[in-house]
């Protein structure tokens, strides 16, 4: 796939007989143990695994959880509440569920912002970054129906409000939003078919990632500097070096995830989601779980319910346009002087918007969210085109083994590379 | 650079005490409790778990029902520890509908451990028909159904009562709420106007509450079972009665608390000397890539 040289020697017999059948050895061999990884990775790098970590433990915790769950108006929450209490050991698994879910944001953010920062989304990775935005949108799909499930105020309020989102739609909104309710609101009909689909996205999920890990493993990992791999001493093979650190960082990051769901279960959710769903009492403040406020700020910063929508959407949607929007020949910020501002910028907007999403939309919080808003949009249409033009990048090492081993390191003061740029 | 983000800094401190102004009431302030199961390390207690039953049956159980505990929750690990017999003495003297029978009837008899506590009205219906209206909720989760709004400027909330929170393991808002709204009745103020069949509680949203103040008996309502030394376990004080029924109620929506909690460390622990372990296999492998 990305072009190093097939080391994989079959030793038992058993191994030669697969190997001439399904070569999955082989495979896994070249792509994870043998695959040359850029020897400058940082941290950031880990997130891809600790992800893939995440998806396991949800996969397998709503599995065993499916088993109990009851998907209808009468008898969801109960059901929950029998797990929690009579399942053996159900109050653990439906907790790391749960608090699974907002640590797969965390990580995925995490991810995504990474990508970001470092420019992994430039050409050659273009289909790469598609691919997770893809990801990242079938994960907030999963993550809204799978949080109507134990049908709390929350979990009913949040369906109508979202489901409402449809009804916009110029001509056949209507239509659509009653097609999706199966009813003219939301009732148990449409918990149920939630439930259908909530188990089927993690499955389309899984499919997009080994996707995107074959897409990552064409052109291979981008590294701290934006440079292109030029030869073997800029890498390292996967095992040991980057499985390791992996695993390490799966190990920290657990112990992150156990924090919550053994001290603090419940500190994510809100506790109107304890309160059975009741279609005559809207609660007085209606919020999305913490990884969706960002959009739901954005959402309410528009006065028109259709034009809230397309802009709620354009700022997920937009991301897959970064690519092209970006006109920069430097991959990475850390060369970036002026970009660099704005990147911190547009973290800080992201957070102040996600604040911003728990509030009211009342009196300054909507002036402040209309701020917020019109930022993150700019920072995609003015300042990726423009500071990419007018930027002079500071001056970068002529390798990734220059980077790590110093000038006169490894054999990295060869060839040019085509992404070192020359400006003057 | 710095400038700007100072500005905004300044704007949004000054932003958040006005827009609590803008939505136009005096914000309700409860105040956290120190409570024995609260925190990374917190455990019920059992005696103040028995006294709470007491209360919740002598003085709630008439209007509130709590249909997810069984009797025999009363007698396991990590509850109130009830003998067993007693609570089979207890049971029984509560009746369940059962059936059908052979006949095709449904019957009464005398509850079991294995039944749920009754619910003092058959549905949500009745219980409306004989409250004028008010529907008296279903206790069972009730301490994880509510808690307490953070009133902060945002950047106390962000950097110092969030972290805090999590690394404390707060999640006692609901018993902070439900302690502050059971101790917080009093007489309206003359400015304010009541509706009819209302009562002024300083801790519940919009200041109106449709229960009457459940402990109006005042002190000595409920009588605690006397110690060895002839006084009763704990003051018989409405503070007290408060205090014990919502550590009740805390057990009732989270009776694997403990269990969570001692988990909790076993599992840090674990983690933690993985962790350790991993780190330093890490920096053996990658000493050799240099």
């Amino acid at each position: 796939m990305s072009g190093h040289e097939d080391t994989y020697t079959p030793r038992s017999s058993f191994e030669k007989w697969m190997d001439q059948r399904l070569p999955v050895m082989r495979l896994m061999h070249g792509q994870f143990v043998d695959f040359p990884t850029p020897r400058n990775l940082n941290y950031l790098w880990t997130f891809g695994g600790i992800l893939t970590f995440c998806l396991a433990v949800q996969l397998l915790t709503g599995i065993v959880l499916a088993m109990q769950y009851v998907p209808s108006a009468t008898e969801a929450f109960d059901s929950v509440e029998r797990i929690r209490r009579d399942v053996n050991y159900g109050w653990l698994i439906r907790s790391i569920h749960a608090v699974g879910a907002s640590m797969f944001f965390l990580a995925c953010y995490i991810h995504i912002f990474r990508g970001l920062y470092y420019g992994s989304y430039k050409a050659p990775r273009e289909v790469l970054w598609i691919l997770g935005v893809l990801i990242y949108l079938v994960m907030m799909a999963t993550a809204f129906l799978g949080y109507t499930l134990p049908w709390g105020q929350m979990s009913f309020w949040g369906a109508t409000v979202i489901t409402n989102f449809f009804s916009a739609i110029p001509v056949v909104g209507e239509t659509v939003v009653v097609w999706l309710w199966g009813g003219y609101s939301v009732t148990g009909v449409t918990l149920n078919r939630f439930f259908s689909l909530h188990y089927l996205l993690p499955f389309v999920i899984t499919g997009l990632v080994v996707l995107h890990i074959w897409a990552l493993h064409v052109s291979g990992q981008n590294n701290p500097t934006g440079l292109d791999v030029k030869t073997k001493s800029d890498t390292v093979p996967m095992s040991p070096f980057a499985v390791m650190k992996d695993v390490f960082a799966m190990a920290v990051f657990t112990m992150l995830f156990a924090w919550f769901v053994f001290f603090a279960p419940d500190y994510l959710g809100h506790a109107d989601n304890y309160v059975e769903a009741n279609p005559l009492v809207t609660p007085p403040h209606i919020v999305p779980e913490w990884y969706f406020l960002p959009f739901y700020a954005i959402l309410r910063a528009v006065p028109d319910k259709l034009g809230g929508v397309v802009l709620m959407i354009s700022a997920v949607a937009i991301l897959a346009f970064a690519p092209w929007l970006d006109t920069s020949r430097v991959r990475s910020t850390k060369y970036r002087p002026i970009y660099r501002w704005f990147f911190w910028l547009f973290l800080i907007t992201c957070l102040a918007l996600g604040y911003l999403g728990a509030k009211p939309a009342e009196g300054v919080y909507v002036m402040w969210a209309r701020i917020f808003t019109f930022y993150y949009f700019a920072h995609f249409l003015l300042v990726m085109p423009i500071v990419g033009i007018i930027e002079t990048p500071s001056s970068m090492p002529r390798s990734i083994s220059e980077a790590v081993l110093g000038k006169g390191g490894g054999m990295g003061s060869t060839a040019a590379a085509a992404t070192a740029p020359e400006k003057r | 650079m710095l400038k700007i983000v100072r500005m905004l800094l300044v704007a949004g401190a000054v932003a958040a005490p006005v827009a609590a102004w803008a939505a136009g009431g005096e914000e309700i302030h409860i105040a956290r409790q120190p409570w024995s199961f609260s925190g990374i390390t917190g455990t019920f207690d059992k005696a103040q778990l028995q006294r709470g039953y007491q209360v919740y049956k002598e003085v709630c159980a008439t209007c509130h029902g709590m249909r997810r505990i069984a009797f025999r929750n009363l007698y396991e690990a990590g509850g109130p520890g009830f003998p067993e017999e007693g609570v089979k003495a207890l049971a029984a003297t509560f009746k369940v509908m059962d059936g059908p029978n052979d006949d095709g009837k449904m019957f009464e008899r005398p509850a079991k451990p294995s039944d749920r506590f009754p619910s003092p009205y058959q549905n949500e219906k009745e219980a409306r028909s004989i409250h004028n209206g008010a529907y008296p909720p279903d206790l069972s989760v009730m301490a994880k159904a509510r808690g307490i709004e953070n009133t902060s400027p945002w950047y106390q909330q962000l950097f110092w009562d969030m972290p805090r929170d999590i690394v404390m393991g707060y999640q006692e808002g609901g018993a902070d709420y439900v302690y502050a709204v059971l101790t917080s009745y009093a007489d309206a103020p003359s400015s304010f106007t009541m509706a009819d069949g209302m009562n002024y509680n300083k801790a519940f949203p919009g200041y109106q509450i449709a229960m009457a103040n459940p402990f109006a008996g005042g002190d000595g309502l409920v009588k605690y079972t006397k110690g060895a030394d002839g006084r009763p376990g704990a003051p018989e004080t409405v503070d007290q009665y408060s205090r014990d029924v919502t550590a009740f109620l805390m057990w009732a929506a989270d009776p694997t608390l403990e269990q969570r909690k001692s988990m909790g460390w076993a599992v840090m622990i674990y983690l933690l000397v993985t962790s350790l372990l991993l780190f330093i296999a890490k920096k053996r492998v990658w000493a050799s890539a240099h």
